[in-house]
Formats: C-alpha cells, sequence, structure tokens
C-alpha cells in the first residue's frame, strides 16, 4: 500500500504531530517501508511562506488555542491563556527553535543519583545514558547538519555574540564558542547556507536551520509510505477490549470528527498536548487516561529555568543582526552545588525585534523607567539562560472542566510552582549574566523574566519501572505494548541543554524499535 | 478568516469588554488596525475631542518616547474610536479627568508635571480600562513599522540577503 491511506486501514503507524520528535519518526518509519498517517493539527507552511515580522508570524504560526494557566510561575500573571510559545503547523516547532544541538552531559541522564535527595523534587534516573545515546546521538547530529560536528564549521559571530564573547573572557569563562548548530555553515544540495538574516524564531526562510517542515516529512513522503493530513487535531485515542490502542479520533478541517485505524499510534504533540489527549481518551477500561496506571501522565512538567539579561551599552550592538542563538556559554552547565542549586545552565546569545522587546523585556511594566530601556534598543545585547529545573509532581498538565477549546474538547490547564532549585539557579544565572555584561560596560541591565514556555517536558515521563513513568526506554507505554510517546513530554530530567538533538535522537531510535518490533509480530 | 484576523477580532472585544485584559494584552491591539490604514487625524467619529487628546496624553505617559512624535500616539489610540468603544473610554477618561479634578487640578490634561500625571495612573493601573489601554499599546505603538527606524531596528532583512554582507558583525568598539 501507498499513501494515501484508507480510514479503515488497520496496518498504519498513526503518528500525532509532525514536530522534531512526530516528523523524524515519521520520515524514519517511511524509509523503512512501515506505512505512516501524520495527523498535524496545524497548516502547512515553508520557507517561502514564513514572514520576518514578529506579530505577523506569530499570527501564522503559534499554537493560541485555549489554555489555561495556573502556579506562581510569573508567565501565569504575564500571559495567563498563552504558557507557552510553541507552534502549529508541519514541522511543529523545529520551525520555530533557534537551533542549538547539544548532547546531554553523561551525569544528566542519572539526575537522582547525581544530584542526590532534592526536597519536593520527583528526580528519576532516565533508563538509559550516554553510551546507550551516543550512537543515535550521531545520526541526529548529521541528519540536521549540527556545526562544530562531523568536520563541519562553527558559524561566525554576530555583534551580539561579540557582546558576550568579550564579556565571558573578562569574566575567565573557557567554553564559549557560536555553539553547534543545527544551521547550515556551508553549502550542501538541499540546504542553503546561514545568510545572518536574523528572525529564526519566525521560521528560516533560506532553509539554513533544520526543520522537519522542509526535510524530514519531504523525504518520508517521497517514499510513497508516509501520508501527512493537515489541520486535522487528534481527539482520543481508541482502544479495543484487549487493552490495544486501534485508532484515533480526529476533527478535520471542516471540524468534522474523523477516525483513522492504526496498528501502533505515537504521541508527538509536544508536552502540553500530548498528556492532554492521554486523558482526554479515559474509558471505563482506562477511566484515568490511557497509559497512566502509574498517575504521572500530565505530572513532572519541566520548562527548564530560563530567563534573560539584556544590557545597553554606549554604542550600537544591533543585536537583531544575524543568528538569533549566536554563540554560547558552557562553563556553568556543570553540576557544582557549591552555586547554591543542582544542576547546570546554558547561556546563548537571544535577540528580539523592537515589537517583542516591548512585550517580553519586562511584561506589564509601564513608565519612563520602561521606556527609556526601549530607547537603548539599538545599543542592546541579549542572552537567554537555560538551565535544568525539577521534576514536580505538583507541575502538571489537566483538563480544565471549565474552559474548552473550539472543538468542545476540555482545555489544559498548566500549573507551574518555581522549586526552589529553579529560583537560585535563575537569581545566580541573572547575577552572572549581569556580571558578564557590566564588564563590557553595559550602562544599564535588565533581568528578565521567562517568556512563555519554549522547551515543554516531562509529562509522560520514561522510566525503568511502571510504577514511576509512563513510557519505559523505548517511549514505548508501560501499559499498552502499541502505544508510542515520541516527543519531549517522555523526558525523565530536563538536564540543561536545549532539547531538541535529544528529541531527535530518541525519535530515530525509537523507530528503529517500532519497525523491528512489527516486523517480530510483537506489536 | 485567517489567524490573525480572527485574533483582531477577538483582541478588540476583549480589550474593552472583558476583564481578562492581561490576556488580551498579548495579542495584536487596537491600534495596530488603526496603523493599517496609514491616514491619522485628530478628527473624532464617536470620541469627543477632549476625551480623544486625554487619551493621546494617557498613551505617552505610559511608554513616553520624548524622540517619538504624538502622531504615532494618535495612530496607537486611534482604534478606540468606535462605536463599539466608546462609552468605555468616555467612561475612563472622565474618571481619570474627576481624580484629577480631586486633586485640584482642571483635568487630566490640567495636570503639567508628567509625575504627577503618572501618580493618577498608578492609581488606576490594576483596573481594566488602564490595563486595556497599556496592554493595546504594546503592539498598537511598537508595532507601526514607521516607528521601528527612530528606535534604530531594521525590521526584516530577507528582501535585502539578510546581514551576511551587511554589518551582521561590523561592532567596533569592543
Amino acid at each position: 500500500m501507498s499513501a494515501p491511506f484508507d480510514h479503515s486501514d488497520d496496518s498504519v503507524v498513526v503518528i500525532i504531530g509532525t514536530g522534531a520528535g512526530g516528523g523524524v519518526l515519521a520520515n524514519e518509519l517511511a524509509q523503512k517501508g512501515v506505512s505512516v498517517v501524520s495527523l498535524e493539527a496545524g497548516g502547512r507552511y515553508l520557507p517561502e511562506d514564513y514572514i520576518n515580522d514578529e506579530w505577523e508570524s506569530f499570527g501564522q504560526l503559534a499554537w493560541t488555542d485555549a489554555r489555561t494557566t495556573s502556579g506562581d510561575w510569573r508567565v501565569a500573571r504575564d500571559f495567563p491563556g498563552l504558557p507557552t510559545w510553541i507552534v502549529k503547523a508541519v514541522g511543529g516547532s523545529s520551525v520555530h527553535w533557534a537551533g542549538a544541538s547539544l548532547r546531554f552531559q553523561d551525569h544528566e541522564w542519572k539526575a537522582a543519583t547525581t544530584y542526590g535527595d532534592v526536597p519536593g523534587a520527583n528526580l528519576l534516573d532516565w533508563p538509559i545514558d550516554g553510551a546507550e545515546m551516543a550512537p543515535w546521538y550521531d545520526k541526529a547530529e548529521k541528519k540536521l547538519g549540527v556545526t562544530r560536528t562531523n568536520g563541519w564549521p562553527g558559524l561566525p559571530g554576530n555583534n551580539n555574540f561579540k557582546v558576550m564573547e568579550a564579556g565571558a573572557k573578562a569574566l575567565g569563562y573557557t567554553e564559549v564558542s557560536t555553539g553547534r548548530m543545527a544551521i547550515m555553515s556551508h553549502e550542501d544540495g538541499d540546504r542553503t547556507m546561514c545568510q545572518q538574516t536574523g528572525f529564526c524564531f519566525q521560521g528560516c526562510k533560506w532553509g539554513a536551520k533544520w526543520s522537519s517542515a522542509y526535510t524530514d516529512i519531504e523525504q518520508g513522503e517521497a517514499t510513497g509510505n508516509l501520508e501527512v493530513r493537515i489541520k486535522c487535531h487528534a481527539a482520543r485515542i481508541l482502544h479495543d477490549d484487549s487493552g490495544k490502542v486501534t485508532g484515533v479520533e480526529y476533527f478535520d478541517e471542516n471540524g468534522d470528527l474523523q477516525m483513522q485505524a492504526a496498528r501502533v499510534v505515537c504521541v508527538a504533540g509536544n508536552s502540553i498536548e500530548s498528556p492532554r489527549l492521554l486523558l482526554n481518551s479515559a474509558s471505563p477500561m482506562f477511566p484515568d487516561g490511557l497509559a497512566n496506571s502509574s498517575g504521572q501522565v500530565g505530572r513532572n512538567y519541566m520548562r527548564h529555568t530560563t530567563g534573560s539579561v539584556y544590557a545597553v551599552f554606549d554604542k550600537p550592538v544591533r543585536m537583531w543582526r544575524g543568528t538569533t542563538m549566536a554563540g554560547i556559554i558552557q562553563d556553568e552547565a556543570r553540576h557544582d552545588p557549591s552555586r547554591g542549586f543542582v544542576g547546570g545552565f546554558e547561556m546563548e546569545t537571544v535577540s528580539v525585534g523592537l515589537p517583542f522587546a516591548a512585550a517580553f523585556l519586562d511584561p506589564g511594566a509601564w513608565g519612563r523607567e520602561f521606556a527609556t530601556a526601549l530607547d537603548g534598543y539599538e545599543n542592546m545585547a541579549g542572552m537567554w539562560i537555560v538551565g535544568e529545573d525539577m521534576p514536580q509532581e505538583t507541575n502538571r498538565i489537566t483538563l480544565n472542566a471549565e474552559v474548552r477549546d473550539q472543538f468542545g474538547l476540555p482545555a489544559p490547564d498548566v500549573h507551574f510552582d518555581d522549586h526552589p532549585n529553579d529560583i537560585a539557579m535563575r537569581n545566580y544565572a541573572y547575577e552572572r549574566g549581569a556580571a558578564l555584561y557590566d564588564a563590557v560596560g553595559a550602562t544599564r541591565v535588565f533581568p528578565t523574566p521567562p517568556y512563555p514556555s519554549t522547551h515543554n517536558l516531562g509529562t509522560n515521563r520514561m522510566s525503568e519501572n511502571p510504577r514511576d513513568g509512563v513510557v519505559n526506554k523505548h517511549g514505548q507505554s508501560h501499559d499498552i505494548a502499541n502505544l508510542f510517546v515520541s516527543d519531549g513530554s517522555q523526558f525523565t530530567t530536563g538536564a540543561s541543554e536545549n532539547p531538541t538533538l535529544t528529541i531527535v535522537a530518541l525519535a530515530i531510535r525509537q523507530a528503529e524499535f517500532i519497525s523491528g518490533a512489527m516486523n517480530r509480530g510483537e506489536i | 478568516m485567517n489567524t490573525l484576523e480572527r485574533n483582531r477580532g477577538l483582541t478588540r472585544r476583549m480589550l474593552l469588554s472583558r476583564a481578562s485584559a492581561l490576556g488580551a494584552s498579548f495579542v495584536v491591539g487596537a491600534g495596530f488596525i488603526a496603523a493599517a490604514d496609514a491616514a491619522w487625524a485628530t478628527e473624532t467619529q464617536h470620541l469627543s475631542p477632549e476625551t480623544f487628546a486625554t487619551l493621546v496624553q494617557m498613551a505617552r505617559d505610559i511608554y513616553p518616547h520624548d524622540h517619538v512624535s504624538d502622531e504615532f500616539y494618535v495612530i496607537a489610540v486611534k482604534g478606540y474610536d468606535t462605536a463599539e468603544a466608546a462609552a468605555d473610554i468616555e467612561a475612563g477618561i472622565a474618571a481619570l479627568d474627576g481624580a484629577a479634578r480631586g486633586r485640584g487640578y482642571a483635568g487630566y490634561l490640567g495636570v503639567a508635571w508628567e509625575r504627577d500625571r503618572v501618580e493618577l495612573l498608578r492609581a488606576i493601573e490594576e483596573s481594566v480600562f488602564f490595563q486595556s489601554i497599556r496592554g493595546g499599546l504594546v503592539t498598537g505603538l511598537y508595532n507601526q513599522k514607521a516607528l521601528w527606524p527612530l528606535f534604530g531596528y531594521e525590521g526584516e532583512s530577507f528582501s535585502h540577503g539578510g546581514y551576511i554582507n551587511r554589518g551582521f558583525d561590523d561592532i567596533n568598539w569592543l
């Protein structure tokens, strides 16, 4: 059989979501001859469609379906209806990501063992480790075209990076570079070299940055084994009396309820939608939702201990020019409890245009203090802090009984309270960031609060023991053999690295496992 | 109707009729629509000229940029000059004028020093009215493309081939 597939064809693997996890999985399975139907809630946009205007692009790409927030995190106050800044489109958030492609450090696979007892944290070791993942990281780096791997050069540093680099050297940091980026630093057949255009968050118009939207999805479709259905919003995963999943109900572009039969179902809708779908699929046999015998579905929501430091100088920087995430400092990524917290953080350049600076520099602020900060926009440099946050059982995605989405499905509520470790890390990082910019002559520094979450992790976590998590080391649910989780929600802990490379590596590895299990008739 | 258009419609309703003003502030604000039709004028259709002038001053006091002319603030709040919005705006400005009179001024516009006007605004900053105006300005003011050069911001560069040959690394003072 080749695509398109019949709705009653129960030989297909149905994958929900086409981002870094789902999009890669779809292609990898299609390459192995497996029939795949990918359901994508959003539309399809390619580089020529991307808009280099922050608000207009937000209107084109952002996931703005009904969501609510609770907890003490500042996002709940600043952006109560927008807990995340992720993408609803083919390619998912791989359209929006900045491209930083870092491997976990070995100790980060074993956070519980390494960090010991952290009160209030629901830490757990991953059931896999760095040695297990090394060959899959190799494949992921090759697929994404990651700079400084496979003999490819690093990207050149832009103005924003040069400011950060000078400050880093003044502070004595040594692990400073333009990083490992899934942005082409050389020409090859398919993807253009980075033209230093900026607007990496709005979709790369050159296709220089890797996104599944115009790589894996198209490669998978070319095999004839992959059918992508856009504007199809998964509503419920169905199962039979034996407890095996049998298909997925979804709303199509016209809002009509459809059903696609399936041999295997893989959930990759990002860490809000994936647990929401499992919870919304509750049935008499699984009253707490699918794959939820542990009670961990939706729990341990992590979003990285983020924050930004912006600084104004007496001379121009023009941070918006060139690669958005143009460089990285990794000295603070180590685990060193003498700093007052466990785990570590990365410091990465970031920039926003004037419209988003107005919205995000200090949300809700007004008056001359705020206005004069923007007056210094041309002379501004910026960095983003991305550090490991603590999984907490009470940080979780639940179904909001009061609020429904456009299809009448209960909306997700995203609850997050900062852990004391998160706060200690953020405050330390703010101090280091401010000291760094002061060292190059900053006249004013802004410790900017976290944006709506871009790194959403952990809500269907991987565990050795079925009591502790939702999926096993292959992303296969502990409860249902033919139900998989294929996105960042399977992260046991968050580590300090940007998650996409690890999501891609896990998806490549999972494709190998699923096709093997299908060939052996195990699923 | 695309998402952006839906957001605009939603925003305008939410801005003036719902308590969730903070949430509404995130999506594209009222001024964004006014900005789209390049023309600006101080003639008003639904708001009294005094009310509109006060609204413009309030907008400047919320985000005061001394190098930005009134034109941009007018465009940013022109979207409130509608039959739908007029009553709420008139009421909000009337309350602000009332607070000013309570302190011995002729009205908000009669308060000469910015710090004294800001004090009046601080007293109402949690109100739906204030938060709606402030939230709308985030996009209504700063998303005006004509404003960007006043802050040095260059906007998109794709049509110029990016910055690879146009100064992405031209910093010379480090």
